[in-house]
């Protein structure tokens, strides 16, 4: 690898289309990182140059100025501030929305006046063009000092001229826009000296925002800190004064070279779809729709790509099983490995398709009308509209969800969301759903055509919510902040998804879930298959000839014997140990020593509970749902006499595996985006005891 | 009488001129996304509930919360 690759970053505001031209660009030669410390993803990827010259492409996160307010923004500006830093770009190329230049110009001047080489990238020229507005580009590019090149990301066009400029040498322009104030020039040449900066604007960003620039030390933030306010230096002030001379100077400059101004009433378009889609009834219920068109998406089409990943699993893991010798290594592979690796696979349909799902969403435009439609309501319960993105996606899975509320500006805000996430019915509660909802609720269907069995399954989707909800509102009071929330959020205008788009999310969001979740569901896989093949001493020996004695005496089939020596065997390992210690706290919610052993397993990854089920009832494989149940109904508890599985108990199992946290993934996420262990532990805790004392209550008030 | 007007108080359809802001922390960002004195800006639409409202500001569309909206001071 090329340790001199020229590194390009890509800047704009969000909806410019950065990451069109971005995908444009580098094509599937891209991965999604972290910026050290932070969960911001960090889109890189490697593009040929017209030289031939591999250069290195870094997609920033969404801005409209280096006055950092969400945690995304705070990257960016962090990293043109640190200009000795790792991620300080070579060349900086800005992509500015045709349509709208006078938005994108802010940044512009910023970065100029930082001195670095940047590249003015105009995309949506054709929708400029539509609207009657034509732009001078030849006087903008002399205006302003810098090279301008016109594009078109969602088609393609100008890329290659694009490129052609990226690999000459980009050198920053010589125009400053903004002059700093006579009073202050004095301390920021103090700082410029103090620090060795390049330019008086970077020196002036030092004082601005002291606290969010990371790189520096506790002492420098103090001295600069100190410095202000001897001086009497406001940081909000002089950024008003600093934001209205910026955009003195690019009207005027806009008003030179921009030749028709806008017909003012070209979106009417929008305004038109936007009258039915953020009306108070149709609004609403489209909302809805589009909910329930998405859950069906899910259910229906993952089903049959999610049979075929199980049944494939089964058959390579059985097919392994009879081609290797016995052996503790073969076992594990066969036995431990093999259905772990299928078991995150399984879920890649129905996370696929929800990511799909909420991308046609975002890309269309519709996204930010549900947010403008929800952010009353969700206020009411400290949340924000923002809100609802997470909330949507924590059906597919918590931990993307959670990533996703980087958008929201507001920390209070943004904290109860992460806190409430999880109580949304993720794509994992499903397998555990199905099978107990299979087993308690018979088949029939009310008035004919609801099913029950669908009616118990969307009831506990909605315990979920109620749950997210409510305890929302419970932090909204206990939470005390003095930081200001607020909705200043753009709305783009409607316009058709770019499957393309649509298509590179979907592909980085699932690699980004097999590798974050799938290593963590894995190593639980692997560990319990030692802790259930293992136990102390020769116990589980001993047993075994104990079964293998009495059986003996009686006549009982080969398989008969197979089955109760392994369901022996499970008994006295470390998994069967672990889950009698834990029988006397769970008997009052109704589950003996065996669920117990599910509940332990299941402590990391709550899917684990069926094949844990399958395997303390000894079924060779959990890819027959029939026999699972079957087994499941026939299991007697001793005391009664009657089924282990009643109704009281299924129920309180139902309600356990809503709302307990159960997902070591997530905590691991959540611990990153709060900057510590303890939200997390708040987390875990709240919500094992919400889930114990309901399942309690549910048993005890049914049996 | 000193009854300033914000956009707040503004119908649907209704265009105004800003004149200033009557929140120092808030207009930092109001100026950055467009909010300009001097500038037309037009009342759109408000959401169910009446807040919050999408306004059009140099050329883009906006929401913001009525909260905000009102500290947005116009001459109309």
């Amino acid at each position: 690898m090329d340790g001199n690759r020229k590194k390009i970053a890509l800047v704009g505001k969000p909806n410019s289309g950065k990451s069109s031209l971005f995908n444009q660009l580098t094509g599937l030669n891209q991965k999604i990182g972290n910026f050290p410390g932070i969960t911001v993803d960090k889109r890189t990827g490697i593009t040929l140059l017209a030289n031939r010259e591999q250069a290195e492409i870094i997609d920033l996160p969404g801005i409209y100025s280096l006055y950092p307010r969400t945690l995304d923004e705070k990257i960016v500006a962090e990293i043109f501030a640190d200009q000795k830093g790792e991620h300080f770009p070579d060349c900086v190329a800005l992509v500015a929305d045709a349509t709208n230049l006078k938005n994108c110009m802010l940044l512009l001047t910023q970065l100029m006046d930082l001195k670095l080489p940047v590249v003015l990238v105009l995309n949506m020229m054709d929708l400029a063009a539509k609207s009657g507005q034509s732009i001078d580009i030849q006087g903008l590019s002399a205006s302003l000092d810098l090279p301008v090149v016109m594009i078109n990301a969602r088609k393609g066009e100008g890329i290659q001229e694009l490129k052609k400029v990226l690999s000459g040498s980009v050198v920053p322009s010589r125009k400053s826009v903004f002059q700093i104030g006579d009073e202050i020039k004095p301390l920021v040449r103090k700082i410029k000296e103090k620090f060795t900066l390049t330019t008086d604007y970077e020196a002036y960003h030092f004082l601005q925002q002291t606290e969010s620039l990371h790189f520096l030390s506790r002492e420098d933030r103090d001295y600069i800190e100190r410095e202000a306010k001897a001086v009497n230096f406001f940081p909000h002030k002089y950024q008003g004064a600093e934001t209205i001379m910026r955009y003195g100077f690019i009207q005027d400059l806009l008003n030179k070279v921009i030749l028709k101004t806008s017909d003012p009433e070209w979106n009417k378009f929008s305004y038109r779809i936007d009258k039915v889609l953020t009306h108070k009834v149709w609004g609403y219920l489209i909302f809805f729709s589009v909910l329930f068109l998405i859950f069906q998406s899910i259910f229906a089409w993952a089903q049959v790509p999610m049979d075929f990943i199980d049944s494939s699993f089964a058959k390579l893991s059985n097919f392994l099983d009879q081609s290797f010798p016995d052996g503790p290594l073969f076992d594990l592979i066969t036995q431990g490995i093999i259905p772990g690796i299928g078991g995150i696979l399984i879920f890649i349909p129905q996370i696929a398709i929800l990511f799909a799902c909420i991308s046609i969403l975002e890309e269309s435009g519709y996204m930010a009308r549900v947010v403008f439609l929800m952010d009353k309501i969700m206020r009411k319960f400290g949340l924000n509209g923002k809100s609802v993105v997470p909330l949507i996606s924590g059906l597919a899975c918590a931990i993307p969800a959670i990533m996703a509320t980087r958008t929201i500006e507001n920390w209070k805000e943004r904290l109860i969301t992460i806190f409430v996430t999880p109580f949304m019915s993720c794509s994992a509660r499903l397998p555990v759903f199905t099978i107990l909802v299979a087993l308690i609720i018979p088949e029939n269907k009310l008035f004919g055509f609801f099913n029950y069995q669908g009616l118990v399954l969307m009831s506990l989707y909605l315990l979920g919510f109620i749950a997210a909800i409510l305890s929302a509102l419970v932090m909204k009071f206990l939470l005390k902040t003095k930081e200001k929330s607020y909705l200043i959020m753009e709305m783009p205008t409607y316009r058709r998804p770019k499957w393309a788009n649509v298509g590179y999310t979907v592909v980085e969001k699932t690699k980004a879930f097999v590798f974050e979740a799938g290593k963590i569901i894995l190593a639980i896989s692997v560990i319990l298959w030692v802790l259930a093949s293992y136990g102390p001493g020769d116990k589980m020996q001993q047993a075994e000839e104990v079964v293998r004695f009495q059986s003996s005496q009686r006549q009982i089939s080969e398989q008969e014997l197979e089955a109760q020596i392994s369901s022996t065997r499970l008994e006295h390992s470390y998994a069967g140990i672990m889950g009698k210690t834990l029988e006397p706290v769970i008997r009052p919610l109704g589950y003996d020593w065996k669920i117990g052993i599910a509940l332990v397993t299941s402590f990391a990854a709550r899917e684990v509970f069926v094949s844990t089920i399958a395997t303390i009832y000894s079924l060779g494989s959990t890819d027959d749902e029939q026999t699972i149940k079957g087994r499941l109904k026939s299991e007697i508890n001793p005391e009664t006499g009657g089924p282990r599985y009643t109704r009281a108990v299924g129920f309180s199992l139902l309600v356990f595996y809503t709302l307990a946290m159960q997902c070591m993934s997530t905590l691991a996420i959540v611990k990153r985006e709060t900057k510590g262990w303890t939200w997390p532990l708040i987390q875990l805790g709240y919500m094992t005891v919400l889930a114990y004392l309901s399942a309690f209550a549910i048993f005890q008030i049914m049996s | 009488m000193d009854l300033k007007r914000n956009v707040a108080g503004m119908k649907p359809g209704e265009t105004g001129v800003i004149s200033g802001f009557s929140d120092d922390t808030l207009s930092a960002k109001l100026l950055e996304m467009g909010f300009l004195p001097g500038t037309a800006v037009r009342f759109n639409f408000s959401a169910p509930f009446g807040d919050p409202v999408c306004v059009s500001v140099s050329g883009y569309d906006l929401s913001l919360r009525l909260e905000e909206a009102s500290t947005i001071v116009i001459l109309s």
